[in-house]
């Protein structure tokens, strides 16, 4: 009943091609779903879709967002309605400090909810405290968005956010692609630190790896545009071992 | 930081919000333009013999000149110039005591502007201390701080008393930067120039507060030409703003104006424009055409000239603020964010040229085209055979918003000594759809998201202007390419 995020019969593509062929799923609140699959399935495109990139289509299907219809906002209006998408490929803004720009999205966000701007020393205070979260530098939070930021950088700065925005669904594409084993593990432990029986995460990735450090309620096998196979973290494991060819067969068979 | 947000958040509108135009009795000349005319705003002006032969040599030579029509990358029909008021004053008594015998409507119209021409107020910090020139069509109306600035020596009034009660200074400096030969405009500008504003700081004194030059065009069918002159005595230093705006009409309106700037030995010149003339409509219709001379000298050593511009405004802009560094060890600057929208069109840039050993000049051009616009960096650095230990540094960037806008780079480099460093950075790019929407997903919408990335993009050049500037030239920015982006 108290589904947070309902997707149901979900259709989208880009370019004129199609690529989520009839996606469903349910998130409540306080769950973790990882969503695992091959090379062009279709992870990405569902993350854009979900987060209301235009280029992207939706062709049929229907998905609720606290009992809101998420294909009806603008992206705007679903990153204010507490959606928030961590980026496989963080963008760069030159000259625009960090800090200027969560400054600047905090207010958006709370101006749509009616209240007013954030003092600035409680700013600075909600800063350094998530900061530490990740084990962000001081100084990476005045320099300029993801400039020059290395990789793994990058990827921490994307979970700050996060936990400085404080969103009810985070959506996590790919986080661990290009990753060392240290800042997967930083990463990780900065989303453990969100989880609450209040906020859920879609947590994307082709690897196994990353579950290992954030534990999922829920494992789905995405391929060709829908969800094949469902079931505990048991399957991430399975998938693993065995690898996605098993899935692809199991499907072909069926 | 506080501030960017604070900007962010103010509500903009999309409207050119200085296209009013106001009531105010003027007397004008007659349109055209000949030997007459010349006399005629001379004899207005109550000029002495030298500067109207000043004036009249002017005119001949620029009868001999052409319109730089061929090198710039602008498009315009052909300019009429016996179609053109040259003179056009709001009515007054012609001395002013204070501030209550100058025209209500006029001070009304400043207002408007946002421009306080009451000390009180600047006084009692509700802005912040500013000494302002007041300049309305042809005419400087009104000069605030006289006072304060002349007990520490400082001359700062309108040209037109400079020629009255400083005329072994004008003698002096008028026309040593941008003699009347130098092009067409300021050919054109020598002859029929009414007023501007005129600026000495003497020697060893840093000036206690910016001075500012406030432009104004009003009166249908004018052209403005005003000249301004800076002169930095030895050891002294001033900040110095212009800004101007204009009434929203059909027509086309010409601008010429001629800025000098004098730096005598370790002296500083700091100049910023924020030029906001009206750029015309959508369609292109309408705009003021702006054919500017600015050039400063660094004259001895250790001098520096700094010149910050933004400009957003204007249907066409051509202008190349420069400086010549004769001086040794002086310093050249040129920051400039130049924005084109519709079809507003810009030749804009500088030149740096070295004469003296060891300086240093540099130039950061940031060029942002919109629309269907067209905006052209040109610059040149020269240096000069003997400048031993001459080095420039230039980076140009444009940034296109659309994909029917233009973004053209013209940088001449020209070396006759062998030991100078010149290096040359460019980057073209679009606004990325990519920043725009991780914006977005952040809970900031396009407009914000525009305004956040141009102003990151632009940050180096904002960082040079005094803060009230820097505060107007975001908000303008935001207007300017508000619903830019396809």
């Amino acid at each position: 009943m108290n589904e947070m995020l309902s997707i149901k019969n979900l259709r989208a593509g880009i370019e004129g091609k199609e690529i989520i062929k009839g996606f469903n799923l349910e998130v409540k609140a306080g769950e973790v779903h990882a969503i695992m699959g091959p090379n062009g399935s279709g992870k990405s495109t569902l993350s854009n879709v979900l987060a209301g990139r235009e280029d992207y289509i939706v062709s049929g299907g229907e998905v609720s967002f606290n009992g809101k219809n998420l294909l009806d906002m603008s992206p705007e209006v679903r990153a204010r309605e507490g959606l928030f998408l961590a980026f496989q490929y963080p963008i760069e803004i030159p000259g625009v400090s960090n800090i200027n720009f969560l400054k600047t999205a905090i207010n958006e966000i709370r101006a749509y909810k009616g209240i007013g701007p954030m003092e600035a020393k409680d700013f600075l205070k909600l800063i350094k405290e998530k900061q530490a979260l990740v084990e962000l530098q001081g100084s990476l939070a005045g320099r300029s968005v993801n400039e020059g930021f290395s990789g793994g950088e990058k990827k921490r700065n994307e979970i700050f956010q996060m936990a400085v925005l404080e969103p009810t669904l985070a959506i996590l594409d790919e986080t661990d692609s290009g990753l060392d084993i240290d800042a997967l593990r930083i990463v990780a432990n900065g989303v453990n630190k969100l989880r609450s029986a209040d906020r859920s995460f879609i947590v994307i990735t082709h690897y196994q790896r990353l579950l290992d450090y954030i534990v999922p309620d829920f494992v789905h096998v995405l391929y060709d545009g829908v969800i094949v196979k469902s079931g505990t973290k048991e399957l991430a494991l399975e998938l693993e071992e065995k690898g996605y060819d098993w899935i692809k067969k199991e499907v072909v068979e069926a | 930081m506080a501030e960017q947000n604070d900007i962010l958040e103010e509500h903009i509108s999309s409207e050119y919000k200085y296209g009013f135009s106001s009531d105010i009795e003027t007397e004008t000349a007659p349109p055209g333009l000949s030997e007459d005319i010349v006399r005629f705003i001379s004899a207005k002006k109550n000029e002495p013999q030298w500067m109207l032969d000043y004036r009249l040599k002017a005119y001949r030579h620029w009868q001999t000149m052409e319109e730089p029509r061929h090198w710039p990358l602008l498009k315009y029909p052909e300019i009429d110039f016996q179609n053109i008021i040259y003179y056009a004053a709001p009515k007054q008594k012609p001395e002013l005591k204070d501030l209550s015998e100058v025209d209500p409507e006029l001070l009304a119209t400043f207002e408007k502007l946002g421009i306080s021409l009451e000390e009180q107020k600047r006084l009692t910090g509700v802005q912040s201390n500013i000494a302002i020139d007041a300049v309305i069509d042809s005419v400087s109306v009104k000069t605030t701080f006289k006072e304060v600035l002349a007990e520490k020596g400082i001359i700062f009034c309108s040209f037109s008393e400079a020629v009255q009660e400083h005329p072994e200074l004008i003698k002096k400096y008028m026309g040593s930067v941008v003699p009347y030969t130098d092009n067409f405009y300021a050919a054109l500008n020598a002859a029929v120039f009414s007023d501007g504003s005129f600026c000495y700081i003497p020697k060893g004194v840093r000036c206690p507060m910016e001075l500012s030059t406030y432009f104004r065009i009003n009166t249908s069918g004018t052209g403005q030409f005003e000249r301004t002159l800076i002169v930095a005595d030895e050891g002294s230093y001033v900040s110095y703003l212009e800004g101007c705006t204009a009434p929203m009409r059909d027509e086309n309106q010409l601008h010429a104006a001629v800025v000098e700037i004098v730096s005598h030995k370790n002296a500083e010149v700091k100049y910023s424009t924020v030029q906001n003339w009206y750029p015309g409509d959508k369609n292109g219709k309408g705009g003021i055409y702006n054919f500017v001379t600015k050039r400063g000298i660094c004259l001895e050593e250790n001098s520096k000239i700094s010149w910050t511009q933004v400009e957003t405004g204007s249907s066409i802009t051509w202008k190349y603020p420069s400086v010549i560094l004769k001086g040794d060890n002086s310093v050249g600057e040129f920051y400039s964010v130049a924005v084109t929208n519709n079809y507003q069109q810009a030749d804009t840039g500088t030149k740096m040229t070295h004469i003296g050993k060891n300086t240093r000049s540099t130039i950061i051009s940031k060029g942002i085209s919109a629309g269907h616009s067209n905006n052209s960096y040109r610059g040149l650095v020269r240096i000069n055979k003997g400048a031993k230990n001459a080095r420039n540094f230039s980076q140009c960037d444009s940034l296109l918003m659309s994909d029917k806008c233009g973004a053209h780079t013209f940088p001449y480099i020209e070396i006759k000594d062998k030991t100078a460093i010149v290096e040359h950075e460019a980057t073209t790019s679009k606004i990325g759809e990519d920043q725009i929407f991780y914006c977005k997903q952040r809970g900031i919408d396009t407009e914000k998201a525009i305004g956040l990335i141009v102003n990151g993009y632009c940050k180096e050049v904002f960082n040079q202007l005094p803060m009230e500037f820097a505060v107007e030239a975001q908000k303008l920015l935001a207007v300017s390419l508000e619903g830019s982006v396809g």
